[in-house]
């Protein structure tokens, strides 16, 4: 592990137009050298090469992959256990009692952020002196000794795929990243956790497992990058048959890359941030950039029907797939060739995108790759209010000139990303900022209450990307729009990375929250957004909180006919007795007021268990009933038995 | 689940409403200063504001508009534009013009004539101070009861008075037709919608636009009649439930997050038009809204006419009253701006709503000492109260005695607390002294003066003059009917059935229910509520005791039974007549310009036969109600061709099978048990 490649976030890496400090130039550097090497070392022709049919020791063996792997088997060295992401990152406040952000790993590390504590404190009603801080270390004692299947164990240990029953590698494994999951772990409170975790290296290794638990009737679920927000990988309590967690993290290898169909060939175990960075490597990239892309995999992708920033370009998931294989107890289903559509009934891909790890195993994908992007450029615009902001993507949809990617942020995030501006190093920017903020308030008249930013990201040849960028800001000001540059675009993204950290931190601080996402029609955006964002409010009040919560949303995809709507919700729970339960409720209010709204149950996060409740009235008797008789078929001993979806 | 104390939003009379007189400071000041005073109201922060001149464009451009013109043009195969023009004329004929300068104005006019008719205009500020909030967060719909013209405007009045916006008001075609008059309520706020409407496509389509965008916008409270008339017998009348619908429709749509209702009763001690009403009751035909009839009414000016309460209930969240009522989803799948039918959950839903609306409303008004007297001296015979009179420590003494069991049933009385009892009874007399006259400790009914004629008066024509007098004193006794009608519902089943079981009076006491939901207000699907109120109230006054399975009356309960009953006696006898007449043989088909005067004559005779005690039985109210009712009840048909109201009656046993179980003759054995069941 100690080549550890950079981690970088996926801006930096290629926004060649704001690499700015000596580090990024000489990670820069190191990554070219990179390039250049592996193109050296590389077998002659790509498209022919078919690699790793034999699975074991393929450490002697020169595949596209080569460099070391990002996620290892014992998760907790390198990431928090109770907590978002890399051990070394955090927000904190310093002995100043400032913001800042610490480790090496993004943009914003090692920076000062002045005007976040104001935030936390005129937002939330937050004191520095009132913390709550998370249990350090997991007792083990917390953590119900493993029931085991003693002859699927023994049968386990005869293949040779490594496992463990250790309970921290257990328990890192019973939870996703909602709110009620990281909530108990920072109380130190463990439920029912997987009896045993499974690292299978390759597709037969997975193929075996599924054969050892049908055998042994043992129940798998499936876990690639871990975050789930939607209960997805929460234990059922009422299992009793030993639970064996399935961790695809070790089959992460790009197995071919076809330059001619221009399509690459992976297991499902790799993880967002290193697939783009290989594939950067050979000059391609998917396009599919999730928000969770840093630790999310491209299997938890396929089985939750996931969907990326830059979509308007690449596409979602189903767009990007092209093939598919899962392992399943009743063996493995896949397609016979790689045309690019089909007309053989319902596609058989759709049973497998969004089933939620309740068939079987996604072990390998074949996906669409695009040459990199020569040109990338970040934007801003900011409008009077969001109403405005709101017509304007709906022009860009409708014009069909949407960028990689749009998004809308409601005024209290426009207030919040700036609570996340950096301590400005010379008087001259801050004299620049305060320049355009006069130009904006109290020359066009701007409600800093009211206005809005939309962050936008071109991609393309440069000549287009400038063209395409004309376009968009004409239309911007046809509503208003006034262009806001570049960095605030940037930060806008920026944000996506670090705002999941931010709740750790706001989780110190008697602050919880969560995000939620919804589509919905276009002419009912608007109303979504405001009645959403008053139901959290008032559900809050009848709830007791005593501090007014933060709800706040952003449009964040445009399509043809809608566009999806992420909302962000927070409060102070200071003097509530239950503020798990509270949220709960309020998030489940939320839920019901979205649906009332014409929104739809989730436009990318899944359903799980957390939203199963709704399942049936989303996709009506028969529907469910489908959907059942395939579960049925596939998996009539419930050997997936996360008991997602259904 | 709703319980009447809940209804009121926790401002019953348990937490007595503070009163503040508003004409007390325009006695004290310049009424040229309150109408100049500088206007500073706190509008709705959530929506868009815009202005009067936008709202027609942002009607006639609206997507829902648009589609409903090429739908017509389609049908009709006139021209978009065409119909588009027709649209526009008909919004023109509609709009509202709302203009602080002419609330200006009548606020000086109406500061003049208030300070002239009223002793004082009592406005509970708490009341008030809810609104003012109200207003603020989300679109509010203001919803006063209608009983007189003195009404429309008044709520304007107030709200110009303590600086919250002044409302759009939904007023009658009539009254854009008067002279100057029109031009000014116009501008007061006032927009006109026509009264039969009925399939006109167009009509409902902009009036349905021009009501969603005014709430949409926020661009200023609504005002609207729930019982969508002025009511001629001072009782609530059964709401109206399109405009309700109009209203609500946004909320179900999502279009806003919530809709406030407020409630707002009007109760007077004395009506303007009283003697009228009852004229008009008694087929004198109603006489045509115009300017000049105004000024000739101007001599009812002279008199004095008490005081006025204004009682604002608490803005009711209909995102809350709504809840798990009405599942919104249904929405989702055709786009909103569409024409649709409602759907028969959001039928049920709107009409629970504005039947709730009209009983907090009923819940909200001040009951007077002369209402009550006016109970008492109903139930007196008629001829007793035109000859010998009644003696009046006898009417005090009863009045006393009805006013602890009007208390004991929650009533808001709005009886001085500083004058002694008698002189509160006298002045309510002398300030009803077109109705009754107190001579020698006797109190008689006043009948208008009979003409100088050559021939002698007809006893036809006396009774007609006794029923004017007797219809007046009706209208005062209905100010305090809802406070008894459950009770009395039940005192009657206890009266008729004789029985105590607590099923089958149960099963009689939906039966009456559902017979006069016409005349009284109840809501629907709420039997059992209104029926465990009943008990309560009545065990409450010691009329009953209540044990698991049985009601028994009490012996010291038997004044309060039979008051009740006797409350409710002549709107059975009355029924007991119509259904009578109806299943006379030759009755098939009539018109109802038909049966209004045949009912007449019938009640008449039987008046003057001494069959019939009651004069109720001549007020086309009444008459009206029993065929909604029996309409309601499937045993009339209304016939869908004619012009004229016309009804055929379709099942005479079942008409008949009413007047049976009413006068007891069939067992309540044999009536279903099931609430709301129909007969």
């Amino acid at each position: 592990m100690d080549a550890l490649p950079s981690l970088h976030k996926h801006g930096s890496s290629m926004a060649s137009n704001s690499s700015g400090g000596g580090s990024d130039r000489q990670r820069i550097a190191q990554q070219r050298l990179r390039i250049i090497a592996g193109h050296l070392r590389r077998p002659v022709d790509v498209d022919s090469t078919i690699l790793a049919a034999e699975c074991k020791a393929q450490d002697s063996k020169t595949d596209v992959s080569s460099e070391g792997k990002t996620v290892p088997r014992r998760r907790q060295e390198i990431m928090k256990w109770n907590g978002w992401g890399y051990s070394d990152t955090k927000f904190l406040f310093n002995k100043k009692g400032q913001a800042e952000f610490t480790g090496k790993r993004y943009k914003l590390s090692g920076m000062i952020m002045p005007a976040l504590k104001d935030w936390l404190e005129d937002t939330f009603g937050t004191n520095l002196q009132h913390k709550s801080p998370a249990t350090p270390i997991l007792t083990s004692s917390a953590v119900q000794p493993p029931t085991l299947n003693e002859a699927f164990v023994e049968e386990l240990k005869s293949t040779g795929i490594p496992f463990s029953h250790d309970a921290e590698d257990r328990v890192f494994r019973a939870h996703g990243h909602c709110l009620h999951e990281i909530f108990a772990l920072r109380e130190g409170k463990v439920g029912r956790v997987p009896d045993l975790v499974v690292w299978p290296n390759c597709h037969n290794d997975v193929v075996r497992i599924v054969e050892l638990a049908c055998k042994h009737n043992v129940c798998l679920i499936p876990y690639g990058g871990g975050t789930s927000v939607s209960s997805g990988l929460e234990c059922p309590p009422e299992e009793t048959r030993s639970i064996v967690s399935l961790d695809t993290s070790q089959m992460s290898r790009i197995l071919w890359i076809d330059e001619k169909n221009l399509t690459a060939h992976m297991e499902a175990g790799i993880v967002g941030q290193d697939l783009e960075r290989l594939l950067n490597e050979s000059g391609y990239c998917t396009g599919h950039e999730p928000d969770s892309m840093e630790f999310s995999s491209l299997g938890g992708w396929v089985a939750t029907r996931a969907s990326g920033m830059k979509k308007n370009i690449y596409g979602n998931i189903e767009d990007l797939v092209i093939r598919v294989k899962m392992v399943t107890p009743q063996g493995v289903i896949e397609k016979s060739c790689l045309g690019p559509r089909m007309s053989t009934g319902p596609d058989i891909h759709h049973f497998i995108m969004g089933s939620e790890g309740t068939l079987g195993v996604v072990t390998e994908v074949t996906m669409k790759i695009r040459p990199m992007p020569e040109y990338q450029k970040y934007g801003s615009v900011v409008f009077p209010n969001f109403e405005q902001g709101v017509a304007c993507l709906r022009e860009v949809a409708k014009q069909r000139c949407a960028p990689a990617s749009i998004r809308l942020m409601d005024n209290e995030q426009f207030k919040f990303g700036h609570a996340l501006k950096p301590q400005v190093s010379s008087m001259f920017t801050s004299f620049l900022d305060g320049l355009k903020t006069f130009y904006i308030t109290k020359f066009k008249g701007f409600d800093p209450n009211c206005l809005c930013v939309a962050t936008l990201l071109f991609e393309g040849h440069r000549e287009k990307v400038l063209q395409h960028e004309k376009q968009v800001y004409d239309i911007a000001a046809q509503f208003g729009g006034l262009a806001a540059g570049e960095d605030n675009g940037q930060r806008g993204y920026m944000l996506t990375f670090v705002i999941a950290y931010l709740r750790d931190l706001g989780m110190d601080y008697y602050v919880i929250g969560e995000s939620f996402e919804t589509s919905v029609p276009w002419d009912r955006v608007l109303d979504i957004c405001r009645n959403v964002k008053l139901r959290i409010i008032q559900e809050c009040k009848d709830k007791g909180v005593q501090f007014q919560p933060l709800a706040s949303c952003r449009a964040t995809q445009t399509y043809d006919s809608g566009a999806c709507v992420y909302f962000y919700f927070a409060f102070n729970y200071r003097g509530l007795s239950d503020p798990v339960h509270v949220f709960e409720e309020v998030e489940h209010a939320a839920r019901e007021e979205i649906l009332a709204n014409g929104g739809s149950l989730s436009h990318h996060h899944g359903v799980g268990k957390l939203r199963k409740e709704w399942m049936r009235e989303a996709v009506s008797n028969v529907g469910m009933g489908m959907l059942k008789s395939v579960k049925d078929y596939v998996d009539p001993n419930n050997i997936f038995g996360n008991r997602n979806l259904l | 689940m709703t319980d009447t104390c809940q209804h009121s939003g926790g401002a019953g009379p348990e937490n007595e409403e503070e009163f503040v007189d508003i004409l007390e400071e325009r006695r004290l000041r310049s009424d040229l200063g309150h109408a100049l005073r500088t206007f500073r109201p706190s509008p709705y922060k959530g929506g868009p504001s815009c202005s009067a001149a936008d709202l027609p464009k942002i009607v006639l451009e609206s997507q829902h508009l648009r589609y409903v013109v090429k739908e017509i043009a389609t049908e009709t195969g006139a021209s978009p534009e065409e119909v588009r023009e027709e649209a526009s004329a008909i919004l023109e004929e509609m709009s509202q013009n709302l203009q602080l300068g002419f609330i200006r104005l009548l606020g000086y006019i109406f500061t003049k004539v208030f300070k002239r008719l009223f002793t004082s205009i009592n406005v509970n500020m708490e009341g008030l101070k809810a609104l003012q909030q109200a207003i603020q967060e989300s679109p509010v719909i203001l919803l006063p009861n209608h009983r007189s013209y003195v009404d429309f405007l008044v709520i304007s009045y107030i709200m110009f008075t303590y600086d919250i916006p002044v409302p759009v008001i939904a007023a009658g075609i009539p009254l854009a037709g008067m002279k100057i008059v029109g031009a000014i309520i116009r501008r007061s706020g006032a927009f006109f919608i026509r009264r039969a409407i009925g399939s006109d496509k167009l009509y409902w389509a902009v009036m349905s636009e021009y009501v969603r965008t005014i709430i949409k916008t926020g661009f200023a409270p609504l005002e609207f009649y729930v019982e969508g008339l002025r009511s001629r017998t001072l009782k609530s009348l059964m709401p109206k439930l399109g405009m309700m619908h109009m209203v609500l429709e946004p909320y179900f749509k999502g279009e806003v997050y919530d809709i406030q209702l407020v409630p707002i009763s009007l109760s007077y001690d004395r009506v303007l038009e009283e003697s009228l009403l009852a004229l008009e009751l008694l087929g004198v035909p109603k006489l045509k809204e115009s300017t000049t009839g105004l000024l000739k009414a101007s001599k009812v000016l002279q008199d004095d006419y008490g005081i006025m309460h204004v009682n604002f209930g608490r803005p009711m969240s209909v995102r809350r009253l709504c809840r798990g009522k009405i599942n919104l989803r249904q929405y989702n799948l055709i786009p909103r701006d569409l024409p649709q039918k409602p759907r028969a959950e959001a039928q049920a839903c709107v009409s629970w709503l504005a039947h709730l609306m009209v009983r907090i409303q009923e819940e909200g008004s001040l009951i007077s000492p002369w209402s009550l007297m006016a109970c008492l001296l109903l139930q007196a015979p008629t001829a007793v109260l035109t000859e010998q009179g009644l003696p009046w420590h006898q009417l005090t003494e009863k009045t006393i005695w009805l006013r602890k069991l009007a208390l004991d049933f929650g009533a808001r009385l709005n009886w001085p607390a500083q004058v002694p009892d008698p002189d509160v009874m006298s002045s309510a007399v002398a300030l009803h002294h077109s109705v009754v006259r107190r001579e020698a400790g006797r109190v008689y009914l006043v009948r208008e003066e009979e003409p100088e004629r050559k021939r002698p008066i007809s006893p036809e024509e006396d009774v007609i003059r006794s029923a004017a007098a007797v219809l007046m004193m009706v209208s005062y006794r209905n100010q305090s009917l809802h406070l008894f009608v459950r009770p009395a519902l039940l005192a009657t089943a206890i009266g008729v059935t004789k029985t105590a079981q607590r099923d089958e009076l149960f099963a009689f006491f939906c039966f009456l229910r559902d017979v006069f939901s016409n005349e009284f207000i109840f809501i629907p699907g709420e039997s059992s509520q209104d029926f465990e109120e009943a008990c309560v109230l009545l065990r409450k006054c010691g009329a009953v005791h209540i044990s698991e399975q049985e009601v028994t009356a009490s012996d010291a309960g038997l004044e309060a039974l039979s008051f009740l009953q006797a409350l409710l006696q002549p709107f059975i006898d009355s029924y007991q007549v119509m259904f009578r007449f109806l299943c006379e043989d030759k009755v098939h088909v009539f018109a109802e310009k038909q049966f209004l005067p045949a009912v007449r004559n019938l009640a008449t005779k039987l008046i003057l036969s001494g069959e019939l005690h009651t004069y109720e039985t001549l007020s086309s109210d009444t008459q009206k109600n029993v065929l909604s009712a029996l309409r309601r009840l499937e045993t009339l048909a209304k016939l869908e061709s004619s012009e004229q109201n016309e009804y055929r009656v379709v099942n005479k046993a079942a008409v008949r099978r009413i007047g049976d179980i009413l006068s007891g003759k069939i067992p309540p054995q044999m009536l279903q048990a099931a609430p709301d069941a129909k007969l």
